[in-house]
């Protein structure tokens, strides 16, 4: 019995490192740039923001966030109405197609990352994964800028 | 009689232009604007846990905008644009005060506001009050709010993004909408605070 549990964990090992250069390959379709993350107080929510660019053939399809920082981490757009009155909904998938680039920026879309664990820190820096439609999760690392910061730049 | 007919038709074009005239200054009257301050009649408590209210800010230009601080987004961005237009007017707009209303007073206690404005400009105050001093206050304001979600934790406020300029006789200046160009806002502030008073 000892014997077969010690196959079965070897054998889940073998098989999650085959797995995993493959999941870094399809991860790196799309590329990052200019991450950052504003600053945040206490509890309250937090902000990341990020450009993306789809490098591969074909479309890529982000479906969320996962970070361990937050209870809850979703893909979020701020809109304005004609009447200046702004408003806050979850964003469902972004498709990219090929060659496409997205920003997330202040004003427009942002990664939420709701019940944070702890407040981040300026000059700290808090990950984020991207999920995608296929299945490939890719880490990326946002440095965190002040709460006053209106771009990567600061 | 010709020339009573030419009367009658000068008088016909009269009434016309008249009616011209009505009918556009009725297409065309600008939507409701901000009451004066002097006009406006709530009260709150500022971060620092004093009484204040809007006959408070006579005497000095005022930027007035709506908020809360569990906004990640909007409000910081918001309060970093007044931070840098007061930084570039300098002395211009040394006596300006900037009240950031709390559209979220359950969560945003004085105590909340203070930790939040001493991210900014040392001019900005953070005001909150009960929820009929604030709905007096947006009403005055000719503005909006709105709570979206019933979670206890995560809901989140819609509100008017845009910041209200006053003079420093309480009259309304002008607003300033959410994410207009820095060469289109220190403009019209500037102009506000040179303006005779109305």
């Amino acid at each position: 019995m000892a014997l077969d549990m010690k196959t079965v964990l070897i054998a889940s090992v073998l098989g999650l490192f085959s797995v995993l250069p493959l999941m870094a390959e399809q991860a790196s379709q799309v590329t990052v740039t200019e991450p950052w993350a504003r600053a945040s107080i206490g509890s309250r929510p937090a902000a990341v923001y990020l450009a993306l660019t789809n490098t591969s053939q074909a479309p890529a399809t982000l479906t969320g966030l996962k970070a361990d920082a937050a209870g809850h981490a979703s893909i979020h757009r701020t809109s304005t109405d004609a009447n200046g009155v702004s408003s806050m909904a979850p964003v469902g998938e972004i498709i990219l197609a090929p060659g496409e680039s997205i920003k997330l920026e202040p004003g427009g879309l942002h990664g939420m990352l709701m019940q944070m664990n702890a407040p981040l820190k300026k000059g700290t820096s808090v990950d984020v994964t991207l999920v995608f439609s296929d299945g490939t999760e890719q880490p990326v690392e946002f440095p965190v800028l002040g709460i006053a910061a209106k771009g990567p730049e600061g | 009689m010709r020339i009573l007919s030419y009367l009658g038709a000068g008088v016909a074009a009269a009434v016309f232009m008249l009616a011209v005239g009505w009918w556009r200054s009725v297409q065309t009257s600008p939507p409701d604007l901000p009451l004066r301050l002097g006009q406006m009649a709530f009260e709150m408590t500022d971060h620092r846990g004093n009484r204040v209210t809007p006959q408070d800010l006579l005497g000095s230009p005022a930027m007035l905008f709506l908020g809360y601080t569990y906004c990640p987004d909007v409000c910081p961005t918001t309060l970093s644009d007044i931070t840098d237009w007061l930084e570039a007017l300098g002395d211009t707009a040394r006596d300006m005060r900037v009240v950031f209303i709390t559209v979220d007073p359950s969560r945003d206690t004085p105590e909340a506001m203070a930790e939040y404005v001493s991210y900014f400009d040392p001019r900005v105050e953070g005001w909150s009050g009960t929820k009929g001093n604030l709905d007096r206050a947006v009403a005055a304001l000719r503005a909006r709010y709105e709570r979206v979600g019933d979670d206890l934790e995560e809901y989140a406020m819609n509100h008017t993004a845009n910041v209200f300029l006053f003079r420093s006789d309480g009259s309304y200046a002008t607003s300033i909408d959410y994410h207009e160009p820095r060469e289109f806002a220190l403009p019209k502030v500037r102009r506000a605070l040179n303006e005779p008073m109305k």
